[in-house]
């Protein structure tokens, strides 16, 4: 079977990029400006004082949301047209997960934290 | 009475099913999504390391915190290093979907240097802190942090092996079918290192540094 003829059916795998191979040379030299522009802002805005001191984290979780989705769309070509369900739906799914395992520990954590006794309120119980 | 074989019509010729018409998805399709499918679980197992490194990273024990030992210019070098290998993967597999394996060969070979050069680097950074007493065993921040960038320099590592064999398998084989499946399950893998690379430099070193 020569797979390398334009199959006819409507799927299209993670990694593929229908366009012509000239136009994926600019897809990913565009991806690479853009990236190194992003990259270039978090140093900045965790170097200088450019932003205000206790919005700096959410600063950089967003300038990195946004990096990643520069190389979701120009480095692995997921995009959002009608042949991309099937990977947008496991992509989707994925992050549901690592939301879920992320803020879960992070929540269930700061909660023991919070109501655990100190060390000394422990030692004077057990006498 | 219910059927699980296609749907007929009247006369009792079969019809194409509504989704999944056109039979089954070409091999090169079921492989990258297959592989698609490894990268989103691999990235669910480092989310379980963000998230403890997330919980520990204040726990210092009295030992040095990341502002003491982060250097933001050898992270600086090691991002620029991952992101453009990235940039030149991408140009390879291009140059190889267009049958040119000089330029093909080039891309890699550079791809190779830069990820050669950002695990020298990383390599680096661990043996200066160990030998500043600041090893894993430390404090649990310490032993978060070893567990999380080490997990990612054994996936660079294992790729930087993963690609001197497809670039031998291309010498060897010649562009084939299987081969541009599995040099396209690899630049997928590359690609997906750098986006966790991302969430490590903004998680770890940009925040850790304050």
């Amino acid at each position: 079977m020569n797979e390398s003829a334009r199959h006819t059916s409507n799927d299209q795998a993670p990694g593929d990029d229908e366009r012509d191979a000239s136009g994926s040379i600019g897809a990913y030299t565009a991806g690479l400006a853009f990236a190194l522009l992003l990259t270039g802002a978090s140093f900045m805005v965790a170097q200088t004082h450019l932003l205000w001191a206790p919005g700096l984290p959410v600063g950089l979780a967003v300038l990195a949301v946004a990096q990643m989705g520069v190389h979701l769309v120009f480095f692995l070509h997921i995009g959002s047209d009608p042949d991309n369900t099937n990977t947008v739906l496991a992509l989707a799914f994925g992050v549901l997960i690592v939301t879920l395992v992320v803020s879960g520990s992070l929540w269930i954590m700061a909660n023991l934290n919070e109501n655990m006794l100190p060390p000394a309120a422990i030692m004077e119980m057990q006498r | 009475m219910t059927s699980l074989a296609a749907p007929a019509d009247a006369a009792g010729v079969p019809q194409p099913m509504e989704a999944g018409g056109g039979g089954p998805a070409p091999v090169r399709i079921v492989v990258s999504y297959g592989f698609w499918i490894f990268l989103l679980s691999d990235i669910i197992m480092f989310s379980a390391l963000f998230a403890t490194y997330a919980v520990l990273s204040g726990r210092i024990n009295g030992g040095p915190s990341g502002h003491d030992l982060f250097d933001l210019r050898s992270v600086a070098i090691e991002t620029m290093c991952l992101l453009l290998s990235s940039y030149t993967c991408g140009l390879g597999a291009v140059f190889m979907e267009r049958r040119r394996l000089r330029g093909f060969y080039w891309f890699f070979a550079l791809t190779f240097l830069l990820g050669g050069i950002f695990l020298g680097l990383e390599l680096r950074e661990f043996a200066s802190m160990v030998a500043r007493g600041a090893g894993p065993s430390r404090s649990a921040f310490l032993s978060a942090f070893f567990s999380l960038v080490g997990l990612h320099g054994a996936h660079v590592t294992v790729g930087l092996v993963w690609l001197a064999f497809m670039v031998a398998q291309v010498a060897a084989r010649g562009p084939r079918d299987f081969v541009l499946r599995r040099l396209r399950c690899f630049s997928l893998f590359w690609h997906a290192l750098d986006i966790i690379w991302v969430a490590l430099m903004s998680l770890v070193y940009l925040m850790g540094a304050r």
